[in-house]
């Protein structure tokens, strides 16, 4: 009994420890981003939630991001790139690290539908095979700077 | 007979449809430079390496290079844009300038800097501040990592000490973002800074 326990204990310890470099890429508390513009109905999807989004909040790897027929939202992500949907978006932000220091990372996100403006940051100046958006028919590779995307994508 | 001619004309409708697209659009930046994207799609790969450069792209994989120019874009992702965030901008405390000789101290001609920083912070919506030590190249890379993070450090409590009531991250990004390109091991005091990245 006494060793189970032992052994549970130490089970979590190891995950801590693995799961320790992940959090660390991510901030402190998993953070990736921060939503920094709120216009009409904006929602967070995440496992399984769906929470308003308001300025301010933070956002974490595997979040939706869904706007309304008159909604909109502007998101800074922790690389400095800038992302920001019109209405009756849907934005996955797939895979995100990113290392402060080295400026090296992965960022990987997806538009669902709607529209997206963005502004690459930080990991896509210093490894551009990194960064990664795709919509329901492309994948586009970035080599910095700025564009618009459109996901034509009526259903979910 | 009345109903199956309905039915074909609906049916032409639909063929006649354009088949959903996606589209993406290069667009200059604010000081006119241009990046490049490539768009991939099952039917073959475009680079957009110009202003106003687009692909459009159908569910079948169908490829197609488009011009746009700046008034389409404003009509059709006028709001995508319109919600954009600020722009991140930095403030740069030269260490010489700002630090007492050999300590962390921060002198009172930093004063200024961290007034303005506060000014930014104010007038953003929900800002975060990242502080950024930087280094010369005098010693190892990684001493210099350790040395950028407790420049960094020292700034952050500078700025809570001040009174910002903002989200502040650090991160020590040592010699590898000098602001005067030297070789290694030159005392450069130039690079020897913090930067102060609101957004």
């Amino acid at each position: 009994m006494a060793t189970k326990r032992w052994r549970v204990a130490f089970a979590g310890l190891v995950a801590a420890v693995v799961v320790l470099p992940a959090w660390a890429a991510a901030g402190d508390d998993g953070r990736i981003g921060t939503v920094k513009v709120v216009k009409g109905g904006v929602s967070i999807l995440r496992d399984g939630q769906t929470l308003v989004a308001t300025p301010g909040a933070g956002l974490q790897v595997a979040d939706r991001v869904v706007t309304a027929a008159d909604g909109a939202t502007g998101i800074t992500l922790r690389d400095n790139t800038l992302l920001s949907a019109g209405p009756n978006s849907s934005l996955s932000l797939d895979k995100f690290v990113f290392d402060s220091t080295t400026h090296a990372g992965v960022m990987d996100a997806s538009l669902k539908r709607g529209t997206l403006s963005v502004v690459s940051g930080k990991i896509a100046r210093q490894s551009p095979e990194s960064v990664r958006f795709s919509t329901p028919n492309t994948t586009l590779g970035v080599r910095g700077t700025e564009f618009v995307i459109e996901a034509a994508g009526a259903e979910d | 007979m009345g109903a199956a001619i309905i039915l074909a004309i609906a049916a032409a409708a639909v063929l006649m449809q354009p088949a959903p697209t996606d589209r993406v659009i290069l667009l200059p930046g604010p000081d006119g430079e241009v990046g490049a994207v490539t768009v991939k799609s099952t039917g073959g790969e475009r680079l957009l390496d110009q202003a106003y450069a687009g692909a459009a792209v159908d569910r079948r994989g169908g490829i197609e290079t488009v011009r746009e120019d700046a008034a389409t874009v404003r009509e059709r992702y006028g709001a995508a844009l319109g919600a954009q965030p600020d722009r991140p901008v930095s403030f740069v405390l030269n260490f010489m300038l700002n630090f007492a000789t050999g300590s962390d101290e921060m002198t009172p001609a930093s004063r200024p800097v961290l007034d303005q920083v506060i000014a930014e912070v104010s007038r953003r919506s929900a800002a975060e501040i990242v502080v950024i030590g930087h280094t010369d190249r005098v010693g190892t890379e990684a001493a210099n990592d350790v040395l950028a993070l407790k420049r960094a450090e020292a700034v952050r409590s500078a700025l809570l000490a001040a009174g910002v009531s903002a989200r502040i991250d650090v991160a020590g990004r040592g010699e590898r973002e000098p602001l005067i390109a030297s070789a290694d091991e030159v005392d450069e005091p130039r690079n020897r800074r913090v930067e102060i990245n609101v957004r």
